[in-house]
């Protein structure tokens, strides 16, 4: 029960928190994950990786987290606690928004948070690349996707399963990391 | 305005972005579904609800369908795109948890992640490098950007203890100054 309410708790405040969608928080979810939950590097970035092969909003991988920890109550928990409270708040901000209008300060806010929100997501990259990297095989895979990305308009579901299976050929095969 | 729309087309409709969204790009579709297929929003209503949606807390593209089908249906309209967008991934992440949960010890689905984590991580630096370009080369935005990231994943703060210390400081940076100082472009979007 006790674990749930802890569920409950960690992902309703990475909610709240998770200006600019979710990647902003990655870093966060995974010390406290690790911290309170035991989760380690690895698994965090095979969970994460999967939600990059699911339809939908990638983020809905918390998920997993839910159920790896604490089974399908877990889950539940875990999608309910991330996706409400930011919800809640997103709705009736939106609403009142619509009825007060543009305000100047609201540029300054905006203005404020983006530079956070990219040096947030910076820590993201971070995060996920720490468990991820570990030798010339995945940093050549990963340098690889990242520029497919930036100079064609492939899809990048193609690419993710690309590198998988190719990576994973090359690591079983030659031995490779 | 045509006649409302039915709460059961506006979840079907998202229901369908959900299934197809493969590989991200999802505010491109709600995009397309509302302001082309379905014509159910101004261009300047999605403008502003594209903002809201990215300017709060969440995902963006939830935040989108949310915000959407409140304008057009209200509260049953916002829950009906919600859970449309949602299920189909939610479906696919359970039952890659209960597969993940039995088979983390095979090898083959262990190489296999470890390659799409590695091709995951081009990806998710593609995307920060892409929102991040105009802020780049700003000098108000490198040193906050810079701090951010070492605050988090070097001096290993938690995200309230970052977020207390940088948001003063950023809002400090972007004060409102007299209208004569600042006419930069982007600053009337």
């Amino acid at each position: 029960m006790s674990v749930l309410l802890q569920l409950a708790l960690t992902f309703s405040m990475l909610s709240v928190l998770a200006v600019g969608g979710g990647t902003a928080v990655l870093p966060e979810m995974q010390n406290v994950l690790s911290m309170r939950f035991g989760l380690d590097r690895l698994e965090f970035v095979h969970i994460y990786s999967m939600g990059q092969l699911s339809p939908g909003p990638n983020m809905l991988m918390v998920v997993i987290f839910g159920y790896k920890i604490e089974g399908f109550l877990g889950a539940a928990v875990v999608l309910f606690s991330f996706l409400l409270p930011s919800s809640v708040l997103c709705l009736s901000v939106g609403r009142l928004w619509h009825r007060i209008g543009e305000r100047p300060w609201r540029r300054a806010v905006q203005n404020a948070m983006e530079p956070i929100a990219i040096g947030l997501m910076c820590s993201g990259v971070y995060a996920v690349a720490q468990g991820a990297i570990n030798g010339l095989l995945s940093v050549t895979l990963a340098l690889t996707t990242l520029s497919l990305i930036m100079l064609t308009r492939i899809n990048t579901m193609v690419l993710i399963l690309g590198t998988g299976v190719l990576g994973g050929a090359l690591m079983v095969i030659f031995g490779w990391r | 305005m045509k006649q409302t729309p039915a709460i059961r087309s506006i979840f079907f409709e998202f229901l369908l972005i959900g299934l197809v969204s493969f590989g991200g790009g999802i505010m491109a579709y709600e995009r397309r579904l509302l302001l082309e297929k379905r014509k159910w929003l101004t261009n300047d209503e999605f403008m502003a609800i594209l903002a809201m949606g990215q300017t709060m807390p969440g995902l963006n593209s939830v935040n989108l369908a949310m915000l959407s089908g409140d304008r057009i249906r209200g509260l049953a309209g916002a829950l009906a795109a919600v859970i449309g967008l949602i299920s189909p991934g939610v479906c696919f992440v359970l039952a890659a948890a209960v597969a993940y949960s039995q088979g983390a010890d095979y090898p083959l689905a262990n190489v296999f992640l470890a390659g799409v984590s590695a091709g995951a991580t081009g990806l998710i630096a593609s995307v920060t490098l892409r929102i991040g370009r105009p802020h780049f080369k700003r000098w108000k935005s490198v040193p906050v950007i810079l701090a951010t990231f070492v605050c988090m994943s070097f001096f290993k703060l938690s995200l309230v203890t970052v977020l207390l210390i940088m948001v003063p400081i950023g809002l400090w940076l972007h004060r409102p100054i007299p209208p004569e100082l600042e006419s930069t472009p982007e600053n009337k979007k």
